[in-house]
């Protein structure tokens, strides 16, 4: 699986969106993440790709395809 | 038993981490926690905390003077992340050597480092177990658990359910906050796994508290039933007494208003209640147990009659528990 579709079933399954709804472009805003929910997803994502995404990057990371980005460059 | 029971009864690992004699906090309310507040509870052998709400950091830095002035134990600033004066705040707070800190209204995470280069313990407000687990692995020295029964800015999960999610998901000391006013709710948050508990809305009926006295006399009247929490749809829900403030926001929430428009309404409201006591237009902001807050009395008078009602109800309670 590559790192999209690893980020998109874990934001389909801590926000509990239909896949449908997850794209590269789409904001966790638009998916009514409010900010403990984001908290929830940044770890859930640091456990999957084995990685500590500091708080000043999370705080960058507003999308789908920001959070692919990060994982991307820092795996 | 005497005063000396009590002390051995209720110390935690938090009295040692702060060096404070009672496990207890005052909430660093915006507006309302002042320099004199925050000194009068610590000087009690509480924790006293500044609450910078919104204010600008020159403010911050003169209510550290008045508590520094009043006190030479330690207190600490509630710094509400949202606050465009954060940046300034956290370099007061580190300039002057605040012994704590605790903040609101988001994740504190990226000061920590800083904070803690200069011995300052920082004590972030949760109201979820992700981050809790979060700030004790960004360095959190404790952490305050705040229940959805507080006064201000709420979380969503009651303080009940809250604590020992959060005493279990981590080994920092906890403290409860939400729904506490008195020596049964400190009692119960020692069962619950807490080591100590924040009271908001006791501490702002305290004589030394300078909010406006309409204030204080609105909520030595409200009911149980007399909180209200509107600003859901704005994503930050706030907990106020009921009042024609509260109820013309509700009506332009309800009316599907735009946020901005909301947010403007909202705007200043606090500080009209709080500061210039107007109770019907402004933003009383406080939490479930206003009802149950009775008297206004010194904050040394709080603390001691808290900590004699906890032990009273420990009592009371063991007597439940037969061999």
């Amino acid at each position: 699986m590559g790192v999209f579709e690893k980020v998109k079933s874990i934001v389909v399954d801590q926000l509990g969106v239909d896949e449908d709804d997850v794209t590269l472009e789409t904001s966790f805003e638009e998916l009514n993440a409010d900010s403990l929910d984001i908290v929830e997803l940044i770890m859930a994502l640091e456990e999957e790709f084995d990685l500590d995404i500091p708080d000043e990057e999370a705080e960058k990371i507003r999308t789908v395809g920001d959070a692919v980005k990060y994982i991307k460059e820092n795996q | 038993m005497g005063r000396e029971g009590v002390e051995r009864l209720i110390r935690t690992r938090i009295c040692d981490l702060l060096n404070i004699e009672y496990p207890v906090f005052q909430g660093g309310m915006a507006w309302v926690a002042t320099g004199e507040l925050a000194a009068a509870v610590s000087e009690a052998g509480g924790l006293g905390i500044i609450g910078a709400g919104q204010a600008p950091a020159s403010w911050v830095e003169a209510e550290i003077a008045k508590v520094k002035k009043l006190t030479s134990k330690p207190f600490g600033v509630n710094v509400m992340l949202m606050s465009p004066f954060v940046e300034e705040i956290i370099r007061v707070i580190v300039r002057e050597r605040v012994p704590v800190i605790t903040t609101g209204a988001g994740n504190p995470g990226k000061y920590v480092p800083v904070l803690k280069e200069v011995g300052t313990k920082v004590i972030p407000v949760v109201a979820s177990v992700a981050l809790a687990k979060r700030l004790e692995k960004a360095g959190a020295d404790a952490l305050v658990a705040e229940g959805m029964e507080s006064g201000g800015h709420v979380g969503e999960v009651c303080t009940l359910p809250l604590v020992p999610q959060v005493v279990d998901a981590v080994h920092i000391p906890v403290i409860a906050a939400g729904g506490i006013a008195d020596g049964r709710g400190l009692l119960a948050a020692l069962a619950l796994g807490a080591e100590g508990v924040q009271m908001g809305t006791r501490f702002m009926c305290a004589e030394e508290c300078t909010v406006s006295g309409r204030v204080k006399e609105k909520i030595l009247k409200a009911r149980d039933r007399d909180t209200v929490v509107t600003g859901q749809s704005l994503g930050h829900p706030v907990r106020c007494l009921d009042n024609r403030f509260t109820r013309e926001f509700a009506r332009l929430e309800a009316d599907g208003r735009a946020k901005e428009e909301l947010e403007k309404f909202g705007t200043g409201k606090l500080r009209l209640a709080m500061v210039e006591g107007d109770v019907d237009n402004g933003s009383v902001m406080a939490g479930q147990v206003a009802g149950a807050v009775r008297k206004i009395e010194p904050a040394a008078e709080i603390i001691r009659s808290l900590l004699a009602e906890a032990e009273e109800a420990y009592a009371k309670l063991t007597a439940h528990f037969h061999k």
